[in-house]
């Protein structure tokens, strides 16, 4: 190594290798120069596999997320990588003898610290290339996340949720192919009748159109599940997630709240008549700094806890995990460069933790960021093979203030690479005359009028 | 050209009614996968407004004028972020004062005042400076009205939310009003957030305060920010508490549209 750097124990030596990001500063856990990183860096990639599972960097005495961790580990998978170092890992997942079989069936043999330690040591190009060769597929109302196909979730969202305007906002995603993820709203207010009028109307769209999707409210977990209690339809449980124990108390959830909740909603689609395809039924959102913003950190740096969040979400066999990575803002992520990275870091981690990753590609007013930088890192996911990403209208999200990819993005990210909606959604929009030769027609004025039509007396009644 | 078009007759009644209503920007139509050049244009500009709201630093006698300045007696003082950037990417600097401020604090304002309404920039200059000319005045009258002494009120560059603490320690108030800039949004730069807790002290959290937020033309007016701001401060004074306790204690004030505090993502 060169000239005279010395890491204290694991926590320093993973911070200080990451990439630049103004949350580790903050924390005052960054390297504090470019040689000091590069010097983390070489030593990481010299660390075993082994060290990093014998040497916890959160105790799992103190957090249950490290017992989740330790309890969800398989030694036995593990085997074939425990003489590796994370710079011999590194070339591992990259190399064209290691199929994406061969990573899949290793998922609960690398830890997500492992996933954020060779993330650390790997550039841009290298998480695209690591990424693309994963698909990992799930199933609720229809199938996402298989080879060529690129999913969107409608985002509807209203500052005073008002249903009518949700509706609209929604059928014209419908209209560009978009919606296939899930329709999900965030609700302005977290009340469950709120909740419950949201989840029904959407439930009212999905029916009328008899659309091959699910509906999602994105409210607190104890809110949705109120709301089910009184009777409105829960296709995905939502909720935000983080990598300590702490900082998910600060979300006022636990994992046994997770545990009991998706319980509840698998028994609840027992009852329901509608063709599942599949028993996933878990919405996860996480976001890099989360945890320092909730000073529950353990002086840990927010790629690890990024990776610990996937850790997290794995164990509830979820439907769909994103980050939302712009979305904190620049005391976490500061401009451009840092939140492509973000975003590229938290998609190979968790494809490799074998998640369903989409993306928020996000920015807020107050980040050194435009929509030029969306249009980048949206692109760059999508190369990457990234399972979904969100379709705002015009990318502007009028309750929570930001901005975001839009349905305009999603036909773009589709076109260029040559990818479709999920299975089951493509033939509706085929059946239903929206899609022709794997692109949105542009509807005359009968054919809208005749679409909107099975609506209209719904949007009348919130009008 | 191959492109959408938003003719009035393409789309019932209903549909242009609530597209006409929400602020979403909603069929805007497309020319092939991209945006008309009319709504790229336009979200271009919304961006460079919120953007140019962010940057603005604080200035009393441009944004409020001098007459408005002078009526109230309003000054400013500043946290210990000494710099727009410094503020923005250290949030701790922006929840506690300079220590000249809080000599200033000390000497201007009188400690104990049963409300005390303080002015912070936040993320938007522009926000604090189109409502808080007309909140202001309503908020003080409306406290009069109930017979409570008013504090001094002041502004404070560089302002997080957290600062409502230190005010609570330095001036000892019953219940404290901040006035804060939103970060601002492509809808509007103009919206304003009021965060507010009885007898704050260092410990307080976002657990322990209650927000009116989204006030600004299109969303909550003045006139009911100020009824909604004066309702939850009397009270707080009954309850002799603030928080979510509060709003778990009174379902009613749900109805009435305070929102419970979410994560800290405006500017906490």
């Amino acid at each position: 190594m060169p000239e005279g750097f010395s890491f204290c124990d694991l926590r320093e030596l993973f911070a200080k290798a990451n990439e630049q990001k103004s949350g580790d500063q903050l924390a005052g856990l960054a390297a504090r120069s470019e040689r000091e990183r590069i010097a983390a860096k070489s030593k990481l990639a010299d660390l075993p596999l082994a060290e990093i599972v014998q040497r916890p960097l959160i105790d799992p005495g103190e957090d249950d997320v490290s017992r989740l961790i330790a309890e969800s580990f398989d030694e036995t998978l593990f085997r074939p990588l425990q003489h590796m170092t994370v710079g011999e890992f590194r070339e591992f997942v990259l190399d064209d003898a290691t199929p994406a079989a061969t990573l899949k069936e290793l998922k609960w043999g690398i830890t997500p610290e492992m996933a954020a330690a060779v993330a650390k040591i790997m550039s841009n190009k290298d998480l695209i290339l690591a990424a693309a060769k994963i698909r990992n597929v799930t199933r609720c109302r229809n199938t996402m996340g298989e080879v060529g196909v690129l999913g969107i979730r409608v985002q509807p969202n209203h500052p005073a949720d008002d249903v009518g305007a949700i509706l609209l906002a929604a059928f014209e995603g419908l209209l560009y192919g978009c919606g296939d993820a899930v329709i999900g709203v965030n609700p302005a207010t977290d009340s469950v009748e709120t909740v419950a009028s949201i989840l029904k109307a959407l439930n009212f769209l999905i029916d009328a159109y008899g659309v091959p999707t699910q509906s999602c409210c994105l409210a607190h977990i104890s809110s949705q599940l109120a709301a089910l209690e009184q009777g409105a339809p829960i296709d995905l449980l939502f909720q935000s997630v983080a990598g300590t124990e702490a900082a998910n108390r600060s979300f006022g959830i636990t994992l046994s709240m997770l545990r009991e909740g998706r319980d509840q909603v698998l028994e609840h689609h027992r009852r329901r008549n509608v063709p599942w395809k599949g028993s996933s039924v878990m919405y996860f959102e996480t976001g890099e700094g989360s945890a320092l913003s909730a000073d529950a950190h353990h002086g840990v740096d927010q790629l690890t806890l990024e990776a610990r969040a996937y850790g997290v979400a794995r164990a509830f066999d979820p439907f769909l995990v994103n980050s939302v990575v712009g979305f904190i803002g620049p005391e976490y992520l500061r401009d451009e460069r840092q939140i492509i990275r973000a975003g590229l870091e938290d998609h190979f981690m968790g494809k490799l933790l074998g998640l369903p990753m989409g993306c928020d590609v996000c920015y807020t007013n107050h980040a050194s960021a435009d929509q030029n930088s969306a249009d980048n890192l949206l692109f760059l996911l999508a190369a990457a093979g990234c399972n979904y990403f969100m379709g705002v209208p015009c990318s502007d999200d009028v309750m929570l203030n930001y901005q975001s990819t839009s349905y305009h993005d999603a036909l773009a990210a589709r076109r260029i690479y040559n990818l479709r909606p999920a299975p089951e959604f493509l033939s509706w929009l085929e059946a239903r005359g929206i899609y022709r030769e794997n692109e949105p027609v542009l509807l005359d004025v009968p054919a809208r009028r005749r679409l909107i039509g099975e609506l209209e007396s719904s949007l009348e009644r919130f009008a | 050209m191959m492109a959408d078009s938003l003719v009035a007759d393409d789309w019932p009644e209903i549909v242009r009614k609530i597209r006409a209503r929400t602020p979403a920007r909603l069929l805007a139509g497309r020319v092939g996968a991209a945006y008309r050049t009319g709504t790229q244009m336009e979200l271009r500009r919304a961006h460079a407004e919120a953007r140019d709201a962010v940057r603005a630093d604080l200035d009393l006698e441009k944004q409020f004028g001098n007459e408005f300045v002078k009526r109230w007696g309003l000054f400013e003082v500043c946290s210990e972020a000494a710099s727009k950037d410094e503020y923005l990417l250290q949030p701790g600097l922006g929840r506690t004062f300079s220590e000249v401020s809080r000599s200033q604090l000390l000497s201007l304002c009188s400690a104990g005042p049963d409300m005390q309404i303080a002015i912070g920039d936040g993320l938007s200059v522009t926000a604090m400076s189109a409502q808080v000319p007309a909140l202001l005045p309503l908020l003080h009258s409306g406290a009069q009205r109930r017979g409570w002494s008013v504090g001094q009120a002041f502004v404070i560059r560089h302002c997080r939310v957290g600062i409502l603490n230190e005010i609570g320690e330095i001036l000892t108030p019953a219940v404290a009003v901040l006035l804060i800039g939103e970060r601002p949004g492509l809808a509007t730069a103009e919206s304003l957030s009021a965060y507010m807790a009885y007898r704050p002290v260092r410990t307080h959290t976002d657990a322990d305060r209650n927000l009116v937020s989204n006030i600004h033309v299109r969303g909550v007016t003045a006139p009911e920010a100020a009824a909604r701001i004066l309702d939850l401060a009397a009270q707080m004074m009954q309850a002799r508490f603030s928080g979510t306790r509060l709003m778990l204690e009174n379902a009613r004030l749900k109805k009435c549209g305070v929102m419970n505090l979410g994560p800290p993502e405006v500017n906490t």
